[in-house]
């Protein structure tokens, strides 16, 4: 599903990203904005990275391995996608 | 905090394991007696696990050629060929896989996984945008890590997806690079090359391929995927190893590019690594002539492929979507994947064991490999033992 809009502010994106992470977690894991996303999330690093796939179409933006690599937490993660929702293309 | 202390989680996942099974990162054979059998704890086991797809590591002209290349020119280069120099069989392996390719120039890396290393790292610089199949070997994730590109993953054989990626680059400088495989080493399928290859036209973008489980098996000739899929053309850059169907160790890139050879000079995994020693390079050259000259050796392996996907798929496993040398079995949890597999080797057959987070959706795998030497006999073996162990621990209904 492609982003209902770009004017999304980071407190809606992390909203999402919760949102979008419940369900996928194994049972018992509470995701909060100060969720680790390697260590805090019981994903292993393939399911993490399809999570970030989805993330891009949810969004409509490509978030590159790098940028990935530099979050740790859910809060890191709905900042570097405001800001990459944000870049000019 | 102790060094290794990042590793807990990996080690504590390894050490579930143990106790009750054998250490699958740690198997010890007495001594490999064949392409397709092994001493194991003093017991002979039938090898389903090895690549060795054309059975030519004990192939008497590759094993004569690599001896005579040995006592020619000695135990190995003791360094690299930009520093060291270049061995003329080095060149003359070069334009053997050049021609084999139909390619302008060939360069052959250390292994495999330096070949994937090397070229994608170097040809994704900075400001381009490299765009990987998910489900890629690690020596692409690896490659993505050193280069300085954007990496986007695109979702496993999904065409559709990649272009919509590709699309929302739109706008954007630097080149696109397209990275996919030929089969891919888990579950033995096979890249949509043709609907790859399209979209690559219409977008402008670069196409590497990786062969390395394909050579040898696919297309008529026997160079890989884009051979069988007719778009040879659209693809920029080929990428192989010596380490499965051609017996030994090492890897190559090919290409029609003019500039290819430039990579000599700037690939740091090409420069900065000691060049394959003469064994090694006589080997390969013996054994892409084989390869070359006698097709009975792909039209042995995909036949043995079909006969072991079938026996298994009809014995009631979950078997890959595609019949080809890779042959892998979908277990209903890791436990049992890894009891699976030890069972196996207690009956005399030797697979992977394939585990997350090293497979695509999480799957716990029993990864086989088919050889051409492998004799329907031994098949049939393989498939019996397996499914035996199957109703023994519940993975398939017993009839």
């Amino acid at each position: 599903m492609a982003a209902q809009g770009t004017n999304l502010d980071r407190s809606r994106i992390e909203a999402e990203i919760i949102s979008m992470l419940t369900g996928r977690v194994p049972g018992g894991v509470h995701v909060s904005a100060e969720t680790q996303i390697v260590r805090g999330l019981g994903l292993d690093s393939v399911a993490i990275l399809d999570f970030i796939m989805d993330l891009e179409d949810r969004f409509d933006i490509s978030i590159p391995l790098d940028r990935v690599a530099e979050v740790q937490t859910i809060a890191e993660l709905s900042g570097a996608v405001e800001t990459l929702m944000r870049a000019p293309a | 905090m102790s060094l290794f202390a990042k590793f807990d989680e990996i080690r504590a996942g390894v050490e579930s394991l143990l106790g009750r099974v054998r250490n699958p990162f740690d198997v010890r054979f007495d001594k490999v007696l064949s392409p397709t059998e092994a001493l194991l704890g003093g017991r002979t086991v039938l090898l389903f696990g090895t690549n060795n797809y054309l059975g030519l590591t004990f192939d008497a002209a590759c094993v004569e050629a690599s001896m005579r290349a040995l006592e020619e020119g000695g135990t190995g280069t003791t360094g690299s060929r930009i520093a060291n120099g270049t061995y003329s069989d080095h060149a003359l392996l070069e334009r053997r896989i050049a021609e084999f390719y139909g390619k302008r120039s060939a360069m052959i890396f250390s292994t495999g996984y330096q070949a994937n290393l090397g070229l994608i790292s170097t040809l994704a610089g900075r400001g381009d945008h490299l765009l990987i199949d998910a489900d890629s070997h690690a020596s692409i994730y690896d490659a993505s890590k050193l280069s300085t590109a954007e990496v986007i993953r695109f979702r496993h054989n999904d065409p559709e997806d990649l272009a919509h990626r590709l699309r929302r680059l739109k706008g954007r400088p630097g080149n696109r690079i397209i990275v996919t495989e030929g089969i891919f080493s888990m579950l033995g399928d096979t890249a949509p090359l043709r609907e790859i290859a399209a979209i690559k036209r219409e977008m402008g973008a670069w196409l590497i391929v990786d062969e390395a489980h394909s050579l040898g098996v696919l297309g008529e000739t026997g160079r890989g995927l884009a051979q069988a899929a007719g778009v040879e053309g659209d693809v920029d850059f080929v990428v192989g190893t010596f380490s499965k169907s051609l017996g030994a160790v090492g890897g190559f890139a090919a290409s029609d590019l003019p500039d290819f050879d430039l990579l000599r000079i700037v690939c740091r995994p090409y420069m900065f690594t000691a060049s394959l020693p003469p064994a090694v390079i006589g080997s390969v050259t013996a054994a892409l002539r084989r390869l070359s000259t006698d097709k009975s050796l792909a039209a042995r392996v995909l036949a043995n492929c079909r006969r072991l996907y079938d026996g298994l798929a009809q014995a009631g496993f979950k078997v890959g979507p595609e019949p080809n040398p890779i042959v892998a079995v979908k277990m209903p949890d890791r436990e049992r994947a890894a009891i699976f597999w030890n069972r196996l080797i207690d009956e005399g057959v030797y697979v992977n064991l394939a585990l997350p987070p090293a497979t695509p959706g999480s799957l716990s795998l029993i990864r086989s490999s088919v050889s051409s030497a492998h004799t329907e006999v031994q098949i049939d073996r393989a498939v019996s033992i397996m499914s035996a162990v199957g109703r023994e621990l519940g993975v398939i209904a017993t009839r």
